[in-house]
C-alpha cells in the first residue's frame, strides 16, 4: 500500500537559510498525525513543500506515491491566513460555493451536483447553522469551520490544517479537534494538523511529527514528545513534563513552556 | 415627461452619451465587484489619474486622448498585477507613482500648450462630447474585457475568497491578478470617458461598493451592482438634460445618496444579527 505522504531525506532552503535538513516521515493512509514545534521552526513551509508550493533543495516528496503538485486535486488545505471580507455581505455558503470547483474556467454557476457537494462540506464542518449568515459577522471559531468546509470539497484523501486552533477559546479548539476526529472516521481521510500545544489532540492523533531546530522526528506521542528526543532536536536541554493528564514542555533554562504560547 | 425624453432622445449627443454612459456602468458595476471583493480600490484609483498622464501626453505623440489613457493605465494595470499584492496593496508605492504620474501629466499640458478646458474635460469627464467613432471604440473594449473577465470569473473569485487554498490548488494567483488589472486599467480608461478621471471611482466603486453591503451571494451581487450602475448614469444623463448641470455632478450624487441611504439601512441590520 503506497504511503499517504512519503518524506524522505528532505530538505529546504529559504532566502539562503536552511530551513529544514533531512526530513524523513512516512505517513500511513487514515493516519491522524499531530505537527509541533516553535514559531518559525518550519511546519507551515513542511506543509508547502508537500502542496508543492514550496519547492525541495534535497530529497523528495510523494502524495500517494505522485510529486507534490501533481495530486493536489486530493489534498484539502485550511490556510493559516483567514479570509477578511469585512463589510460584504456575503454568506458563509456562498463562500464554500465559490471554492467548490474554483479551477474551471467561466462563469461562478454551480450545477445540483456542485450545490450538493456544498452542502455535504457544510455539514461535514459543522456549518449548518451558519451557513446564511454573512460571514463577516461570525464569531473565530465559525469563520474557522466556513474554511474548514471549503478545505473538505472535493472529498479530498489527505487534509492539512493549519494551525485551525489559533486565536479560537479552549471550548472552540475542543469542538474543532472534536469535529476533525469525526471528519477523519466518516471519510477514512489522512490528517496533518499543525499546532502550537499537544494537550488538546491528544486523545486523537496517531502519530506526532515535531520540528524544531531545522529537524524533524515522527513517532508516537510518548515516543517523541520525552525530554530525551525534544532535548536533543532544540539542542539545548528541555524538560517534558506530564501531570493530570496534560504534557508540559518547558525548557530547563528559564520557564519559558510551549504549552503557554499561544501567540 | 415621456414627451420630454423624446425630444432629448433625438439629440444624436443625447443617444451616445447614453450608449457610452450603458456600456461604461456594465462593465464599471461587473469589474467593481471584484475590485471590492479583492479590496484594491486604491488602485483602481490610482489607475485613473496614471491614466491623465496618457491622456495628456497623447497629443504629444498624434494619439487620441482615449488611446495615449489606454496605454499608459494598461501597462501600470500590467506593473501591478505582476508585483503582486505587495504593490497592490501598498498604499505608499501607489501613492508616490500617482503623484508623479500626475506631475509628468502636467508637463505634457504645459507643452502641448493644452487649455484648461482639454484637461477639465478629461478630470471632470465630458460624456455629451462622445462621437460615434468612440463609441464604436468603447463598444470594442468593453466587449472584449468583459469577455475576458467573464471567461476568468470562476477561478478570480476564487482566488479571491481564499487565495492560499486557490494556489495550494493549482490556480496561477500572479496570472490572475495580471488579467484582473490590464482589465481594471481598460474599464477605468472607459469609465472615464463618462465621468471623468476624478470621478471614475464612482462608477467602478460605487455601484459594487453597495451592492455588496447587502446582497448576500456572488449572483444576487453582480446583478443588483449592474442595476445601480444603470439607474445612476441613466438618471444622471436625465437630470443633466432637465437642469443642464453636468452629468458627472448627477451620476456620483445620485451614487453618493444611495450608498449613504445603504449605509444607514446596513449599520442597523447588521446591529440586529
Amino acid at each position: 500500500m503506497t504511503s499517504a505522504v512519503s518524506i524522505t531525506n528532505a530538505g529546504v532552503r529559504l532566502g539562503g537559510r536552511d530551513i529544514l535538513r533531512e526530513v524523513n516521515a512516512e505517513i500511513a493512509p487514515g493516519e491522524f498525525v499531530g505537527v509541533f514545534g516553535p514559531n518559525g521552526a518550519g511546519k507551515s513551509t513542511l506543509m508547502k513543500c508537500i502542496l508543492g508550493l514550496t519547492p525541495l533543495c534535497s530529497g523528495t516528496i510523494s502524495i500517494f506515491g505522485e510529486p507534490p503538485g501533481r495530486a493536489n486535486n486530493t489534498i484539502g488545505y485550511l490556510p493559516q491566513s483567514r479570509a477578511s471580507l469585512e463589510g460584504t455581505a456575503l454568506t458563509a455558503r456562498s463562500l464554500v460555493s465559490a471554492v467548490e470547483g474554483g479551477n474551471r474556467w467561466g462563469l461562478p454557476w454551480n450545477t445540483r451536483a456542485a450545490r450538493a457537494e456544498v452542502e455535504r462540506a457544510i455539514e461535514l464542518a459543522g456549518t449548518e447553522e451558519c451557513a446564511d449568515r454573512p460571514f463577516s459577522v461570525l464569531s473565530g471559531g465559525e469563520k474557522q469551520r466556513v474554511a474548514l468546509a471549503q478545505a473538505l470539497l472535493g472529498k479530498p484523501r489527505l487534509l492539512i490544517l493549519d494551525e485551525p486552533l489559533a486565536s479560537l477559546d479552549p471550548r472552540n479548539q475542543m469542538r474543532m479537534v472534536e469535529c476533525i476526529a469525526k471528519i477523519k472516521a466518516t471519510t477514512g481521510a489522512t490528517i496533518l494538523f499543525i499546532a502550537h500545544d499537544v494537550n488538546p489532540l491528544l486523545g486523537v492523533m496517531d502519530r506526532v511529527i515535531y520540528i524544531a531546530g531545522g529537524g524533524a522526528v515522527i513517532g508516537s506521542t510518548d515516543e517523541i514528545i520525552s525530554s530525551a528526543v525534544l532535548s536533543k532536536l532544540y539542542g539545548t536541554e528541555i524538560n517534558v513534563v506530564r501531570a493530570e493528564g496534560k504534557i508540559f514542555i518547558v525548557a530547563a533554562e528559564g520557564n519559558v513552556t510551549e504549552a503557554a504560547h499561544h501567540d | 415627461m415621456i414627451e420630454q425624453i423624446h425630444y432629448y432622445l433625438s439629440y444624436d449627443f443625447v443617444r451616445n452619451a447614453l450608449i457610452a454612459g450603458t456600456l461604461a456602468a456594465i462593465l464599471g458595476a461587473v469589474v467593481g465587484y471584484f475590485v471590492v471583493i479583492r479590496k484594491v480600490s486604491f488602485a483602481a484609483h490610482s489607475l485613473a489619474h496614471i491614466g491623465f498622464t496618457g491622456a495628456t501626453g497623447a497629443v504629444l505623440f498624434a494619439l487620441s486622448p482615449l488611446e495615449g489613457m489606454l496605454i499608459i493605465s494598461a501597462a501600470a494595470g500590467l506593473m501591478m498585477g505582476a508585483y503582486g499584492n505587495r504593490l497592490q496593496r501598498s498604499d505608499m508605492a501607489i501613492g508616490m507613482t500617482l503623484s508623479i504620474c500626475l506631475g509628468v501629466g502636467t508637463l505634457f499640458l504645459a507643452v502641448s500648450k493644452g487649455f484648461a478646458g482639454q484637461a477639465t474635460a478629461i478630470l471632470f469627464g465630458n460624456i455629451f462630447g462622445v462621437s460615434h467613432h468612440q463609441i464604436i471604440q468603447t463598444l470594442i473594449l468593453s466587449a472584449m474585457s468583459l469577455g475576458t473577465l467573464l471567461f476568468f470569473s470562476r477561478k478570480l473569485l476564487f482566488a479571491s475568497v481564499q487565495p492560499d487554498l486557490a494556489e495550494a490548488r493549482g490556480i496561477s494567483l500572479s496570472t490572475l491578478a495580471v488579467v484582473f488589472m490590464v482589465i481594471l486599467a481598460i474599464s477605468v480608461t472607459l469609465a472615464s470617458q463618462v465621468v471623468g478621471i476624478l470621478l471614475v471611482f464612482t462608477l467602478i466603486i460605487g455601484p459594487a461598493g453597495i451592492a455588496t453591503r447587502f446582497c448576500r451571494n456572488f449572483w444576487s451581487g453582480l446583478i443588483t451592482s449592474v442595476a445601480i450602475g444603470l439607474f445612476a448614469v441613466w438618471t444622471g444623463i436625465l437630470l443633466a438634460c432637465i437642469t443642464s448641470w453636468p452629468p458627472s455632478f448627477w451620476i456620483t450624487t445620485i451614487l453618493f445618496v444611495l450608498y449613504l441611504i445603504n449605509e444607514t439601512m446596513c449599520r442597523l441590520i447588521f446591529r440586529m444579527e
